[in-house]
């Protein structure tokens, strides 16, 4: 416990610094109102907001964990939401919960599809992930624009709009699913051996695979993850704004995936990996772009101060970095050559 | 005497390309020869299908329209042949035409400007360079840095699009050279052609290309063998960071203006082309010369999209998607018979 | 000496963390000798060349090249003062050419450009001073590993270079090729070269060495003249005997006669792979310790590594229990109840930043697939019996393993195969760098392991310890599986000393 508390340390305080910030600007920040049923007010905001990321990043921290990256991710949301908005398109009475629910099935099913085909090239051809999930990134938006037909297809579905738009219980519905998504993945990982296995494998591939795991079906599992999370980030997505937009959807999402996974600990190099953090790094970055909204400088500039963040945590990984700043105090024991 | 597993190429005193030029056979050309017949067969289709394809001026006009993603190939081309990857050259594009517009915009003269935006994506690739070599941080994620830095720092600088009104700016977007009645090129294809001359050059005759080159191959042997792998590795960066920026004045020409989005996505414009141009993405085989067939097969799908009109722009993405597939798969099948 | 030695090392003293990797050594090259350096695994072979060649720096002692005192930083330095090294694995870039890889980083240039015909006509004559004529403007990686190796030579020689290095070269190459790489080697000596030989088949080391420096366990042992030293002589000293007083092991192990081994587990018909080790047969029964001796680099690890699966044979078949198992992943080998333990623990055996817990269950987990996870109280169980039973130090499941000290990262490993209940345990040089108490430890347990019907494969570089501990001992030397020893009184080191010396005997 003592280790993880210590790992989640900075990320922790970094998110309470920028909700602290925002009270400057606005008094109100930390007021939750219940108005119609429903809960209003900035925090519950960044619930909302954060769930596409933090279904991504989840997805993303499985395949880090194996040593692997998954760029395609941005590229599934669009084809998901296209798909869905599409079939509810052609739907006789899209106000229909049964029909709606099915449209959404097939979504998630072609996203499935979509990690096959990644896990494929990664752990079966033996492809760079990198490279591998490159080539679906740039045909992905395409086969999403071809879904649409290069429109922005405008839906009106009761059904569908709940899952980005709706709320239960008083609570955001794409909150709900994201944290169910969460439960799901710990438990997965966690309840299973998966958890193990795959920190394993992203921790030495070779003794893993002579210690009798089965790497490459585990590699293959992760991009399916991955790509199903991604597919129902972009049913949020779409749902949200009621239609599908293959060029906004899921547009830089890959990167902002990959630094929620940094921030929240989890190591490029693969092994060690942590949900909690990933989504911690997730709700981080979507507090730190409302946050820019209230303090009224532009949302883009967030950019900036993403890319500090990468360049300090990539060097406070980087063990030569250590070595050259600190000394012998911040290297490892140093192997022992035959 | 020891038996040499290949059959023994006869002993070339013919001469290729002059004589001196060191000749590679076999796998090394299969994938530019393989992107050289696609072109062709691109071009056969074009030609066959759509009128006025076969205009001289179609061929040219995909080099009048692809200048920029030439010069930031050609960068890039020189990154992944030591086995690396720059994400950074569209943020890098965006950069430089927004300090370009804003400065001229400012009244700056044109002669402080240019030098002045061409040293800015130079000195952001030798920062990249120096933290990818000095502190071994993944290329992947040293560029992803570089590109939200410039990215965010050009929206800091002005979000909107901002139109250039600079008379030297003017001339030389405007500048052609002309081949006849309609026959012209711009300013920019000269630039990009140069810069393409200058890279072939350096990579087949220079020191710094060949260390490019042995880097990619192994770079721990390269290590052992006494060269200057870190050097080089940061010099490659620097070059893609100016390659980049020298994009970026070109793309300025051609658009007139400076806006903090050009350029999203063009990182994967570019590293397509050089893939398709055959060369391997992890380093050390490949040539400019596959990179210009790799940017010329990118143009020419744009071009056959527009002439069949009923073809949408996102079939574009997805035969690229294709390609690069077929490259990469290929890329793997040559790389395994030569080991 | 009358000589004048070209190079001198006096001692020479290398420390990393928690290990003397050489102590107070002494070395020295004499102009056109060919130098062996000969000791088993660990003795601080390679340690000592690349000190010597600036890749490690010294904590103790002088380097003397020629009369003046060095000390470099770097190889390019060693190269630049005349020190070149060619290396086990070619260290040249694949995709370029071969005058190419000679020449680069010296290429003859004017203004700046390279000049190619040059290059190639240089690369060409260097290339027949080694009688190697082949196109030089071809990719090196379209030649064989042996030309590929001589091109790395002629790289060597071509920096003008008055000590030539040769780690294990001649480990990938077949017979004719030796001899033409030997040619290139006395021509070399015969100019007035220093070479250091590292080579681990003592029939080439007697063969072309002129003298020879022994190491172990990073201790000079003596400097000889190779006519002066008999093999067999030699290898004694590389091996040493076993100086630390252990426990001795209860020679009960040894009391379980043929008759008792009866039922065989393991049988391997003419299994082979080419370029790791020639057809062998052999036959593992039910608790039986069976022993792999033979030198570094004599084909033990690979003999291991075809019956777990880890590498797939090209030649022969392996029966389990009297039927063909088609064994071609260490998955498909732990379902036959097979088990193998790396001789490299930090690389492909224990996995750093996982705990002590997780590192034993692994195997057992990879087993039981990732649907059904071991209960915790089952894993906690588990893993503090063994603990306990193997005394693993510090006693705490939840100590990322790396942390540990190799003597207890080696029992976490077998503690991770135990847990699995094998058959058979294959074990690779589990002693190797740890130190005597853990040593006997892990001996005992082989012997009870034995005891309880389990089958032992084990591989190690000393003899005494399978000596100890074997009842069936399978001598390798040169990739090669040359003889099959029931132990008993009338075997002992020397015996087996003997048939690593000089082939099979019987």
């Amino acid at each position: 416990m003592t280790i993880l508390r210590h790992r989640l340390f900075w990320p922790i305080a970094v998110l309470v610094v920028l909700l602290l910030s925002n009270l400057i600007f606005s008094n109100n920040f930390f007021k939750v109102t219940l108005l119609d049923g429903h809960l209003y007010g900035s925090l519950i905001d960044i619930l909302r907001r954060s769930a596409p990321l933090v279904l991504v990043a989840l997805g993303m921290t499985l395949v880090i964990a194996t040593g692997g990256i998954d760029l395609s991710v941005g590229s599934v949301m669009a084809i998901s939401g296209a798909l869905a908005c599409l079939l509810i398109g052609d739907l006789s009475n899209p106000d229909a919960v049964g029909p709606v629910l099915l449209v959404v099935v097939a979504a998630i099913a072609l996203c499935v599809v979509a990690g096959l085909w990644n896990g494929f090239l990664v752990a079966v051809l033996g492809i760079q992930p990198i490279i591998a999930t490159l080539i679906l990134m740039v045909a992905g938006r395409g086969v999403a624009q071809l879904i649409t037909d290069g429109q922005i297809l405008n839906v009106h579905s009761s059904p569908y709009r709940v899952i980005g738009a709706g709320y239960f219980l008083a609570v955001p519905v794409s909150f709900l699913i994201a944290a169910v998504a969460v439960a799901l993945t710990v438990a997965l990982t966690r309840r299973t051996a998966l958890g193990l296995l795959l920190e394993s494998v992203g921790g030495s591939p070779t003794a893993s695979r002579l210690a009798g795991i089965r790497s490459r079906r585990i590699t293959v599992m992760v991009y399916v993850c991955a790509a199903a999370f991604a597919g129902v980030a972009g049913l949020i997505y779409s749902s949200d704004i009621s239609s599908a937009d293959s060029n906004a959807a899921g547009n830089l999402i890959e990167l902002n995936a990959i630094l929620a996974v940094v921030l929240g600990g989890t190591a490029l190099t693969g092994g060690r990996f942590s949900i909690a953090g990933s989504v911690l790094g997730a709700v981080i970055i979507t507090t730190l772009d409302i946050t820019a909204v209230s303090v009224g400088v532009p949302v883009e500039t967030t950019l900036l101060f993403k890319a500090i963040v990468v360049i300090i945590l990539c060097l406070a990984q980087s063990a030569t970095f250590r070595a050259k700043v600190f000394g012998r105090f911040g290297t490892r024991r140093a192997e022992v050559p035959a | 005497m020891i038996d040499v597993t290949t059959p023994p190429a006869p002993q070339k005193n013919r001469p290729f390309l002059g004589g001196r030029r060191v000749y590679r056979p076999n796998a090394k050309h299969v994938p530019v020869l393989a992107t050289l017949a696609l072109l062709i067969v691109m071009y056969s289709i074009g030609v066959y299908n759509y009128d006025g394809f076969s205009d001289t001026q179609v061929l040219l006009n995909v080099f009048v329209d692809n200048a920029f993603l030439l010069v930031v190939a050609v960068g890039m081309t020189f990154v992944i042949l030591t086995g690396g990857i720059d994400l950074s050259v569209g943020a890098v594009i965006a950069l430089t035409t927004t300090v370009a517009a804003t400065l001229l915009a400012a009244g700056w003269p044109a002669g402080v400007v240019l030098p002045l935006v061409l040293l800015i994506g130079t000195v952001l690739g030798l920062g990249m360079g120096a933290v990818i070599h000095f502190f071994k941080v993944e290329p992947f994620i040293a560029t992803l840095a570089g590109m939200f830095l410039a990215r965010g720092l050009s929206l800091l600088i002005d979000r909107n699009s901002i139109p250039i009104t600079n008379d030297f700016w003017t001339q030389m977007a405007q500048k052609r050279f002309r081949f006849g009645e309609g026959i012209f090129i711009s300013l920019n294809v000269v630039i990009a052609l140069i810069v393409v001359l200058i890279a072939a050059l350096v990579l087949a005759w220079n020191r710094f290309g060949r260390n490019v080159y042995a880097i990619g191959g192994n770079a721990d042997s390269a290590l052992l063998m006494g060269l200057p792998v870190g050097r080089t590795r940061i010099a490659v960066y620097t070059l893609s960071g100016f390659c980049a920026s020298l994009g970026g004045v070109l793309y300025s020409f051609y658009t007139s203006s400076g806006y903090s989005l050009h350029g999203q996505g063009l990182e994967l414009d570019a590293i397509a082309a050089v893939v398709i141009g055959g060369v391997l993405l992890t380093g050390g085989s490949g040539y400019v010369l596959g990179t210009v067939l790799g940017v010329l097969v990118l143009g020419l799908i744009q071009t056959i999209i527009a002439f069949q009109g009923d073809l949408n722009s996102w079939w574009t993405r997805i035969v690229v998607g294709v390609l690069l597939f077929a490259f990469i798969v290929l890329q793997r099948l040559v790389t395994r018979k030569a080991k | 000496m009358a000589e004048q030695a070209v190079l001198r090392m006096t001692g020479i003293k290398k420390i990393f963390p928690g290990v003397v990797a050489l102590d107070g050594v002494d070395f020295r090259l004499l102009p056109g000798e060919i130098h062996a350096l000969m000791g088993e695994n660990g003795a601080g072979k390679s340690t000592l060349i690349k000190v010597l060649t600036g890749v490690y720096g010294i904590d103790g002692g002088e380097i003397h090249l020629g009369d003046a005192p060095v000390l470099f930083t770097g190889p390019l330095q060693a190269q630049q003062a005349g020190i070149s090294t060619v290396y086990q694995e070619v260290n040249l870039c694949p995709n370029l050419s071969v005058a190419e890889n000679i020449f680069i980083g010296r290429e003859p240039r004017r203004f700046g450009r390279i000049q190619w015909s040059e290059m190639r006509r240089r690369a060409h004559g260097l290339l027949a001073r080694l009688d190697l004529d082949i196109d030089v403007s071809a990719q090196l990686d379209s030649f064989s590993l042996a030309i590929q190796q001589m091109v790395a030579i002629a790289r060597a020689i071509d920096i003008q270079a008055r000590v030539l290095i040769l780690d294990e070269p001649t480990s990938s190459l077949d017979a004719s090729e030796v001899d033409q790489l030997f040619a290139v080697m006395r021509r070399l000596r015969d100019d007035g070269v220093a070479i250091l030989f590292v080579s681990h088949f003592l029939d080439q080391v007697y063969e072309i060495a002129d003298r020879m420096t022994v190491l172990r366990n990073g201790g000079l042992i003596g400097e000889f003249r190779t006519a002066e030293l008999p093999q067999m002589q030699l290898v004694a000293k590389m091996i040493g005997k076993e100086l630390e007083a252990l426990e001795k092991i209860e020679e009960q192990t040894k009391d379980v006669t043929v008759a008792e081994r009866r039922t065989p587990i393991l049988e391997a018909r003419e299994l082979g792979r080419t370029g790791a080790i020639a057809p062998f047969n052999l036959t593992i029964h039910q608790g039986e310790v069976v022993g792999l001796a033979g030198l570094l680099g004599s084909g033990r690890t690979e003999l291991a590594r075809l019956l777990f699966g880890a590498d797939r044979p090209d030649h022969g078949e392996l029966l389990v229990d009297g039927k063909a198992a088609a064994i071609k992943a260490p998955r498909d080998a732990m379902a036959n109840g097979i088990a193998f333990s790396s001789e490299n623990r930090r690389t492909e055996g224990i996995i750093g930043e996982l705990t002590v817990r997780e590192n034993i269950i692994l195997a057992l987990q990879a087993a039981r697939g990732w649907t059904r996870p071991i209960p915790r109280r089952r894993q906690d169980e588990l893993v503090d019996k063994y603990i306990k039973a193997l005394q693993i130090r510090p006693a705490d499941p939840e100590r990322q393993v790396r942390d540990l000290s190799g003597g207890n990262q080696q029992k976490v490993l077998l503690a991770r195969w135990l847990i699995v209940e094998p058959r058979l345990l294959i074990i690779d040089e589990p002693t190797r760098g740890i130190d005597v108490g853990a040593k006997a430890e892990i001996q005992r347990l082989v012997a009870q392991l034995a005891d309880g019907g389990m089958a032992v494969l084990f591989v190690s570089a000393e003899l005494e310890e399978v000596l100890r501990l074997s009842h069936k001992i399978e001598v390798l030397r040169d990739r090669r599986l040359v003889e099959e020893l029931e132990n008993g009184d009338d075997v002992d080191a020397d015996r087996i000393m003997q048939t690593i010396a000089s082939g099979a005997t019987s």
